[in-house]
């Protein structure tokens, strides 16, 4: 089973963001990662792939299944989504975040099912200390750990992130994008992660979709993207490919000799 | 051997994970059995407190037994106390959960009717009944106030309905139209005011500063149907709503149909405040302090925080309704006026020692 985008446009008002996008099949225990530069529309394909979003036109398959028609109850189970920015401030504790993620029926009541669901969960998760705390009183490495639990305890087939390690720094960046990627393998999730380092792209994802102008301009193994010249383009910068004593490809970018400091 | 010792290590953690999340359930439904047994208490201490004091054993046996202290007794407390005692409890539960639901729909902890422009408009409606005689239905007599302030506070309501469903226009923007509103309707019931007779303006600042005294057991019919309809509706959308506090876009991507679940409960809240506002006027506070009070108790987890904030609500102005007649013997002080004097230094030492806690 895969997922593959055919032909998505979205747009806002006139401006089209998505304009006849595709992505080729992305396989169960995959992790990739999505790049492009700021307002390239990561977020907006994301959010049209999780049916948040209307959708101008263009399909969403999951294997035979075309999410576009699926009701929306039934998409929130095969596709999650994790927003940009995650909640700061909330009187809810760990555990009941988690749990809302299990029931969004109209029973008021909770199933022990649910609970033993929730709990295992955190366990594996290994927080299962933070389980009284509220959202609001835990560092941002916890919160998304957090985040994490409510994408597993519904088991999806494809989970979205959206810049998962954007508030974190850098010992709890590889911790986070350690366990997406040990969890996608164990589970046989179709990840995508939307992230700003290239480098850190390629060191966990197997795959790189590079996107700019609306389109997916590439797609493949990570270490082919980092060699084109494409992905310098897509950011305006020199970029030149280095190996570290390690063996690891490394991507080194600089500003181009006539680029203009202001935000253009 | 290892592993199955690991296997129940892991057991026992999560065994002690789900005591400790039954544990904390449980103190919310103790947190809310004992608000329930103080809204009983103050509404019998309600009844029995004004001109010609009755013990509490006496009122207890009256409610008990319509006829067992005679005629007098009787008339005095089933019909003219208890309308009143009861009415503050419903009127007070259908601020509490109004303003509950606002703040969680709009994402902000100081959105109540007051602050949305949902009483003022009511206030206008009731303004122009009294000084025009103007109003949407012909021909009811002194249920023309009444009726003017309700479908005031429900147009207002459908106002920030209709602005909701307009694409692209975030709760804030609601917010601040809400605060427009506000002030549109002040200045147009302070334009009122200027050209009313001095019998009128009486009757407009008496009607503003909120009052139970028209109470009847018809209100009281009206006000129980309605919430036995909207309470179990709202329950029933509870973890929906806690979503929704984890943010628009993962509630979204839980399965929520977020546009409907606005509409709707934005049709409850507008009910629940423009029936409230018709009842005893203009009682700002309840609808606020209730649901801080109750975020502070039991957390944002809607299902105990929506019913919390009722019985706060109710219990806020159950003792205000005591207070207000306690005050001065054989004075009744307009509840409105007592709402505010006994709420806010009530609140701001909540707030003060909360935020004293949060900063240790």
């Amino acid at each position: 089973m895969s997922l593959s985008v055919s032909n998505l446009t979205v747009s806002y008002g006139s401006h089209v963001v998505l304009d006849q996008l595709s992505i080729e099949g992305l396989h169960r225990g995959s992790f990739t990662a999505l790049l492009g530069p700021n307002a390239a529309g990561k977020s907006t394909l994301f959010k049209s792939i999780a049916g948040l979003i209307p959708v101008h036109s263009g399909d969403v398959f999951l294997g035979d299944k075309n999410l576009r028609t699926c009701a929306k109850k039934e998409r929130a189970r095969e596709v999650i989504y994790l927003p940009q920015a995650f909640y700061s401030s909330l009187a809810l504790s760990v555990f009941e975040s988690v749990l809302v993620s299990l029931k969004q029926n109209v029973s008021w009541r909770v199933k022990s099912s649910d609970v033993h669901q929730v709990a295992q969960v955190l366990e594996l998760l290994n927080i299962a200390h933070l389980a009284e705390k509220n959202i609001s009183e835990l560092s941002g490495g916890q919160k998304q750990l957090v985040a994490l639990a409510r994408i597993l305890v519904v088991n999806p087939k494809i989970i979205l992130l959206d810049e998962p390690t954007s508030a974190l720094d850098l010992h709890h960046q590889l911790s986070i994008l350690t366990i997406i990627k040990k969890l996608t393998i164990e589970r046989g999730f179709i990840t995508v992660a939307a992230l700003h380092d290239v480098n850190l792209a390629a060191k966990f994802c197997g795959q790189i979709m590079l996107l700019d102008k609306g389109e997916i301009q590439t797609q493949g193994n990570a270490s082919d993207v980092l060699a084109m010249p494409l992905l310098g383009e897509a950011y305006k910068v020199e970029t030149s490919l280095e190996r570290s004593r390690e063996g690891q490809l490394y991507l080194d970018a600089k500003l181009l000799e006539n680029s203009n400091l202001a935000m253009a | 051997m290892k592993v199955s010792n690991q296997g129940h290590e892991i057991l026992q953690k999560q065994h002690d994970l789900i005591s400790g999340f039954v544990a904390s359930e449980s103190k919310k439904i103790q947190m809310l059995t004992i608000v329930v047994v103080l809204l009983a208490i103050s509404l019998v201490l309600d009844v029995s407190i004004g001109p010609g004091n009755f013990s509490f054993s006496t009122v207890l046996d009256v409610l008990m037994n319509r006829e067992s202290h005679g005629i007098k007794l009787e008339v005095i407390i089933w019909d003219y106390r208890l309308p009143i005692a009861v009415t503050a409890v419903i009127v007070g539960a259908m601020l509490g959960i109004s303003g509950a639901l606002m703040q969680t729909l709009l994402n902000n902890p100081l959105a109540e009717p007051f602050t949305l422009g949902v009483s003022s408009a009511a206030s206008f409606g009731a303004a122009l009944a009294i000084v025009t005689g103007i109003g949407f239905v012909a021909n009811v007599g002194s249920l023309l106030v009444t009726l003017n302030a309700f479908i005031f506070a429900l147009v207002t309501c459908g106002l920030l309905l209709l602005l909701m469903r307009i694409k692209g226009v975030g709760t804030q923007a609601i917010i601040l139209f809400g605060i427009a509103i506000f002030f549109a309707f002040n200045a147009m019931l302070a334009m009122m005011e200027y050209g009313a007779s001095e019998t009128q303006l009486q009757r407009i600042v008496f009607w503003m500063l909120g009052s139970l005294n028209r109470a009847s057991w018809m209100q009281i019919f009206w006000g129980t149907s309605l919430l036995a309809i909207i309470m179990p509706f709202c329950m029933m959308r509870t973890w929906r709503l806690t979503a929704l506090r984890l943010g628009e876009e993962s509630a979204l991507s839980m399965g929520v149909d977020l546009a409907r679940l606005r509409i709707e409960i934005l049709i409850c809240i507008s009910l629940l405040a423009a029936t409230a506002v018709a009842f005893v006027g203009t009682i700002g506070f309840v609808g606020l302090v209730g649901p801080h009070i109750a975020r502070l108790l039991v957390g944002e987890n809607q299902r105990y925080f929506i019913p919390l904030s009722a019985l706060l609500g109710a219990l806020m102005l159950s003792v205000t309704s005591i207070v207000s007649k306690a005050l001065t013997p054989g004075i009744i002080y307009p509840i409105g006026i007592i709402t505010a004097l006994i709420g806010v230094p009530v609140f701001l030492a909540i707030i003060i020692r909360h935020s004293k806690e949060q900063n240790l």
